[in-house]
């Protein structure tokens, strides 16, 4: 495999993130969640929040490792009118006014699988997305859409987990591309969450086996759990608060209520203020 | 697929495969789970006394064999090919479902776990689990579709009775495949002491085919016990199909017996045209859900879709990849029928043969009158009597317009 030549944004960002001597802050926003309009909105606004970049999510039916916060958000976004087209969109939508910001899509196979693997890599590096996640499949499936991915020049963000341990950690880092994303609880994302002193270690050992930045994702809420996070890791996700706030903003009929955007970017810039304010300690 | 394998019972490659379908595609935290069931099942089944204990257990607490039985009245009624029932409604808690879940509770007590959970639909697999469970001292914990809690409410309650937690699932569409995503979700928030127990021949891969392992003691009764009724193997084969467990059990020993005709009944629910079915070979297209990539019911998204039937065994929008593969390459015919044909075959069932069908088998039947008829009457037919129909009296009193 060869791998192709990517947008460049994720490598940019984090180079210009190890000039600050700071980790760098993603919020996850799921696409379509409560509308489109709004939903882009909210997308647009994350930058100046605070965010140094995004995961979109793209809805899927049945997302198994997802908690009710986030399956909630799903089956908005379903009302909302969400397909793989419309989240391209959203992304073209967004290049118009940002071409740093790196983006990140999130989500489950079938979407993607029934679009066209060859055709969605096209468009999605068309529409000026950097990079994949996608939850169900393990690098033993590698060859359906990680090396397509990565020879289209479509970042691979691959998922380790306290269950990866040290023999299959290799074969796991070996086709992510970008960065590793640390899951840092077993279970499923907005529940759990890990003590900062398990995530110190569980990165030290990534650290060991790969180069790449380490994100670290699933149970973090807050903006003093996102600053302790930053303390060991190169990235904090946050997702499941964010979808929430979204949630706590709605009105009866589920429509969003007129102060929502500004909510959830004012929750986003505290969650950022907690990253930024984190005195960054080397993962060793 | 083009040129005929040699043989129908390879399957799966070593990553789990059925040409295209199957697969490992589970969340990163759970593949070191599948991996390590993997493995213990390997050694287990190279273990002959892991064989013995679970033959042990299958002939004393199960009931195995299960009789095949000749359904003389039925076959004197239709006036065509001579119909056998493979009685494995006869089995303890009153399905096939047992069969694998014998078989997995015993892997699970040398994989030294403590707790069990599964899926379930119409209540069989769950009834099934919770019974292995109460026999061996585990803890069990079934998920269940709140709209299936609600049509099955006598296998809720003798779950409870055996001492399993049932947990309504109210996510998505609350039915089965809800049921198995909110068992996966628990299976990665409780990794180090718990094991899932899958109730069909569908999840990653080694599960489709540890199943159908499981189950095949089906059909290797039925070859054993129609060579000793009649001298032959049987013609064909008729067997319904929801993730397809008992058709898969009763089908493969037959698999590369090339004169044996095998037909799997998907359930048609309203009509295929309707919309409203759960015929994912008739009716679906490759996708990828639960961990493998089989025929589903899904948008132009990829968004799954909800099945229908009035059988909550076979509400489901998927089916075992084994299925798939058998289906596209010709081996293994797959039809449809509707609740209405279904139903009709319940009640006639019951009165000329004195058996009450669930109504999963009842689909069976259904298709089984639309073919005998017109085969002659040394036609050996075998049809999988999977489940007996006492959880489902409510549904079909319901369906007929009967107040109880």
């Amino acid at each position: 495999m060869s791998r192709g030549t990517t947008s460049g944004r994720v490598e940019a960002r984090f180079e210009a993130l190890r000039t600050e001597g700071r980790a760098a802050f993603v919020p996850f926003i799921m696409a379509a969640d409560p509308d489109y309009e709004t939903s882009l909105e909210i997308l647009k606004g994350l930058p100046a929040a605070g965010a140094d970049m995004i995961e979109i999510g793209v809805m899927y039916s049945d997302p198994m490792a997802d908690g009710p916060a986030i399956q909630a958000a799903g089956l908005r976004a379903r009302d909302g009118g969400a397909r793989v087209t419309r989240t391209l969109d959203m992304v073209r939508k967004f290049r118009e006014s940002d071409d740093a910001t790196p983006l990140i899509l999130m989500g489950y196979y079938n979407p993607i699988y029934i679009y066209g693997v060859e055709k969605f890599l096209i468009d999605a590096r068309e529409a000026g997305v950097d990079g994949l996640i996608v939850v169900d499949l393990p690098p033993e499936e590698d060859s359906e859409l990680c090396i397509p991915a990565l020879e289209a020049g479509m970042h691979f963000i691959r998922l380790a987990t306290p269950t990866t341990d040290d023999e299959r950690l290799p074969a796991v880092l070996a086709n992510t591309s970008g960065f590793v994303y640390y899951v840092a609880v077993t279970g499923i994302t907005g529940t759990k969450s890990a003590d900062t002193s398990t995530i110190h270690a569980a990165v030290t050992r990534l650290k060991r086996h790969t180069d790449l930045p380490i994100a670290v994702g699933f149970g973090i809420k807050t903006p003093q759990q996102a600053g302790a996070v930053a303390e060991v890791a190169d990235a904090t996700v946050v997702g499941s608060a964010i979808v929430q706030t979204i949630a706590d903003n709605l009105d009866a009929d589920g429509k969003a209520t007129p102060g929502l955007v500004e909510k959830v970017l004012e929750f986003t810039r505290d969650l950022s203020g907690g990253v930024r304010n984190a005195s960054r300690q080397a993962a060793e | 697929m083009s040129a005929e394998p040699n043989s129908y019972r390879t399957g799966p490659d070593e990553f789990g495969h059925f040409g295209i379908f199957g697969g490992r595609y589970v969340a990163e935290t759970l593949m070191p789970l599948i991996l390590e069931v993997e493995q213990a099942y390997a050694a287990a089944k190279a273990d002959p006394s892991f064989q013995a204990e679970l033959d042990e257990f299958l002939k004393h607490y199960v009931g195995r064999p299960s009789p095949l039985y000749f359904a003389e009245r039925l076959t004197e009624h239709y006036g065509g090919a001579k119909i056998y029932f493979k009685r494995d409604e006869l089995n303890h808690t009153g399905a096939h479902k047992i069969n694998n879940c014998m078989g997995q509770i015993l892997l699970a007590r040398r994989m030294g776990k403590k707790r069990i959970i599964a899926e379930t639909g119409a209540g069989q697999h769950g009834v099934a689990t919770a019974t292995v469970c109460a026999r061996f001292g585990l803890e069990c914990v079934v998920y269940m579709g709140a709209t299936d809690i609600e049509r099955q409410a006598p296998n809720v309650f003798r779950m409870k009775l055996l001492g399993a937690k049932v947990v309504p699932v109210t996510s998505g569409t609350a039915t089965l495949k809800d049921a198995m995503n909110d068992a996966l979700r628990d299976w990665v928030s409780n990794v180090d002491d718990t094991y899932y127990l899958i109730g069909t021949v569908a999840g990653p891969h080694p599960y489709p085919a540890m199943v159908r392992d499981f189950q095949s003691v089906i059909g290797i009764e039925t070859r054993e016990q129609m060579q000793a009724a009649e001298g032959r193997l049987p013609d064909s084969l008729v067997a319904c199909i929801g993730g397809g467990s008992n058709a898969m059990g009763l089908f493969y020993p037959f698999l590369d017996d090339k004169d044996v005709r095998i037909i799997g009944v998907e359930a048609a629910g309203h009509g295929l045209e309707s919309g409203e079915h759960a015929a994912s070979l008739t009716g679906g297209s490759p996708g990828v859900l639960h961990g493998n990539r089989t025929y589903l019911l899904q948008d132009d998204d990829g968004q799954i879709l909800d099945a229908h039937s009035i059988s909550a065994g076979l509400d489901y929008p998927g089916i075992g990849p084994e299925h798939s593969w058998l289906n596209d390459s010709g081996r293994v015919e797959y039809v449809s029928v509707t609740d209405d044909e279904a139903l009709e075959c319940f009640q006639l069932c019951s009165r000329l043969e004195g058996i009450i069908p669930a109504l999963e088998p009842s689909h069976a039947l259904a298709h089984v009158e639309k073919i005998a008829p017109d085969l002659p009457a040394d036609h050996l037919l075998v049809m999988n009597m999977c489940g007996r129909g006492d959880k489902d009296v409510f549904t079909v009193a319901d369906a007929l317009g009967v107040k109880l």
